[in-house]
């Protein structure tokens, strides 16, 4: 990475949630650092600790159940989880912003699109009146809501999905944030809508210099839009590295087994493939490496003793005891 | 990739049309009832054609105009003191307007703010505040609507303040729950990633989505306090005489149901009528505002 110090950094981020089953480790030892500009992708299967990395570093961990027990989160330089209360509230609202999976929800259905977006605008810009409205139409616009000015008069129920997708996004981006946080935000949306929206974030994302982390488990997303990706695997980042190096050298079997999932039209496969095996009880891991009992070539070591980071080269690593043996 | 998009047909209609279009989708029946009801209550003494507390006891139990014995001057007839029944059931909506919504207002405030405290806070705040509800639920109404009177009199205030403290569980509760679904939304939480505080995602983000609801249960609750205040009339422990109360009527007419049943009959339609009008309305409502069957 260059010298500066990045603009956010995660180490050794515990959440757990302690449960009458034991204590899950939702989020087990996660590091990785992002800089201005950047985005990085954080894939994994569902329940693989990806969304309560992301609530872990809005400190929105669902209590009292969950609670984040360990590790620093820098944003800025600043630890996030020393910040009292009222202090994180500034944070959250400032710098960093959120949008989430379903428009359906994220959405008020009691108020106007317009007064949501102006809301929004009025806390974090401190304008009224006219040039509000003229905000709020600017906002909607930068999202290429058609006819934004007619628009401010309508319920969240009036709009399609991708257009409450993109409303959701108008609000997030009105806090001028330095830091997007999207949790698999095109899931609910068609193909065609999903490609422009994710278009749309990157050119304005390019445009502001805002760093993205993106929550997803959908390849195609990773290879449009990230510049970095993170394999997450029973709450442990199991690999990270730049687009190109996992999507063309994979280093973990699990990212090989994700990367074979996707569907491909030059590959004549009579099914689709899956991973065979559940992804495992995350309140009872096994000893040793969470993937062996799933992983095809898992060998005795696996199944003892948890593998250690390796570097497979610089800014790529994994956790895997192949990768040890190989150097 | 273009962005294609058709130009929406008007979906809502504004000003003067909007105001018309709603009037016309209310329940023909139920809103002529209570249509009514009001206008009597707030214009009694413009529309009853006696007053209601000075009888004539020359024209002592005379039934109906259309039953043999009646006259014209008193259309429903009068009680054992000469007292004009129709104009004491007009007085009578007053009292019982007056009651419920005052009763239904202050049952409705305090069960808001508990079931929005406790929905949102949730955790042992919760506990708390939904075992309260639960004793004040399990207490005997009436019951303790007697020991107050008996205490310090029959009381017009009394009605009110013991109805609407012994209510606001059912608001509460119904709140509460509403407040739980709610905050599960992703605008609430996204309203905490923009630092919004608790009472502001409270009162910008749940109380609005929860009033619709809340006029559903005022609408049928007003009918069951209407009910309550009748049956603690009746038993003589409400609205004080002589100021005429349905239910204060009905007892009234109790000893004279042999021989002047009209007495007891009227007010008794009377209730029955404006109560089935007001549950009419509330299920009207109830399926108006539901999301599920709402028209997008």
């Amino acid at each position: 990475m260059n010298g500066h110090t990045p603009l956010l950094e995660v180490r050794d981020l515990k959440t757990y949630f302690f449960t009458r089953r034991g204590t899950v480790k939702a989020v087990d030892g996660v590091s990785f650092s992002l800089s201005a500009g950047e985005t990085l992708a954080v894939v994994g299967e569902s329940g693989s600790g990806k969304s309560m990395t992301a609530l872990s570093l809005v400190r929105l961990v669902p209590e009292p159940a969950g609670r984040i027990v360990g590790g620093e989160i820098r944003l800025e330089g600043q630890d996030i989880l020393k910040l009292r209360p009222h202090e994180m509230r500034r944070v959250r609202g400032g710098r960093i912003a959120m949008v989430l999976q379903d428009p359906m929800t994220s959405l008020n259905p009691a108020f106007s699109i317009g007064d949501q977006v102006g809301e929004a605008v009025r806390e974090h810009q401190g304008v009224g009146g006219g040039e509000l409205r003229r905000r709020v139409v600017e906002a909607l616009s930068r999202l290429k809501i058609p006819s934004a000015e007619s628009r401010t008069g309508d319920y969240p129920h009036q709009m399609s999905g991708g257009m409450r997708q993109r409303v959701s996004g108008a609000i997030a981006l009105s806090c001028q944030p330095r830091l997007l946080i999207a949790d698999e935000p095109t899931t609910s949306l068609d193909v065609t809508i999903q490609a422009q929206y994710l278009d749309l974030l990157r050119e304005i994302q390019e445009r502001l210099g805002i760093s993205v982390i993106f929550i997803t488990h959908d390849f195609g997303i990773v290879a449009a839009t990230a510049h970095k990706v993170a394999v997450m695997y029973a709450g442990k980042i199991v690999e990270m590295g730049t687009t190109e190096e996992i999507f063309d050298s994979p280093a973990h079997p699990y990212t090989e087994a994700l990367l074979r999932c996707v569907p491909r039209s030059d590959r004549l496969e009579s099914r689709l493939l899956d991973i065979p095996g559940q992804p495992p009880d995350l309140a009872n891991l096994p000893a040793g490496c969470s993937f062996a009992p799933r992983c095809p070539r898992a060998m005795s070591r696996c199944r003892e003793v948890y593998p250690p980071e390796v570097e497979v080269s610089p800014g790529h690593v994994t956790k895997c005891w192949l990768a040890v043996t190989e150097e | 990739m273009a962005i294609v998009e058709v130009e929406r047909p008007v979906l809502v209609e504004h000003g003067p049309r909007r105001v018309w279009s709603a009037v016309r989708q209310l329940p023909a029946a139920p809103t002529l009832i209570l249509s009514v009801v009001v206008v009597f209550a707030l214009f009694a003494g413009q529309v009853a054609p006696h007053p209601p507390t000075e009888g004539e006891l020359r024209m002592r139990t005379k039934p109906a105009a259309w039953v043999e014995g009646g006259s014209t001057a008193h259309l429903l007839g009068t009680d054992d003191q000469g007292r004009d029944i129709l104009s004491r059931i007009i007085h009578g909506t007053r009292v019982s307007m007056a009651v419920s919504l005052l009763a239904i207002l202050l049952a409705g405030s305090i069960g808001t703010a508990i079931g929005l405290l406790a929905g949102y806070k949730g955790g042992l705040i919760d506990a708390l505040l939904m075992r309260l509800a639960d004793v004040a639920l399990s207490m005997p109404l009436i019951l303790i609507a007697v020991v107050v009177a008996a205490v310090n009199g029959p009381s017009f205030r009394n009605v009110i303040l013991v109805i609407g403290l012994l209510l606001w569980p059912r608001f509460a509760r119904q709140v509460r729950g509403e407040t739980l679904s709610i905050k599960e939304n992703d605008y609430v939480a996204l309203a905490r990633v923009a630092g919004r505080s608790g009472s502001y995602i409270v009162w910008r983000h749940i109380f609005p989505n929860v009033v619709p609801s809340l006029l559903v249960i005022s609408t049928l609750q007003m009918a069951y306090v209407i009910l309550l205040e009748g049956s603690l009339s009746f038993l003589g422990v409400g609205v004080p005489p002589p100021r005429p109360a349905w239910g204060l009527m009905i007892a009234e007419g109790r000893h004279l149901v042999w021989t002047a049943p009209w007495v007891a009959a009227f007010p008794g339609i009377a209730m029955a009528v404006t109560l089935l009008a007001l549950n009419m309305f509330g299920d009207w409502l109830r399926d108006k505002l539901d999301p599920k069957l709402r028209q997008v």
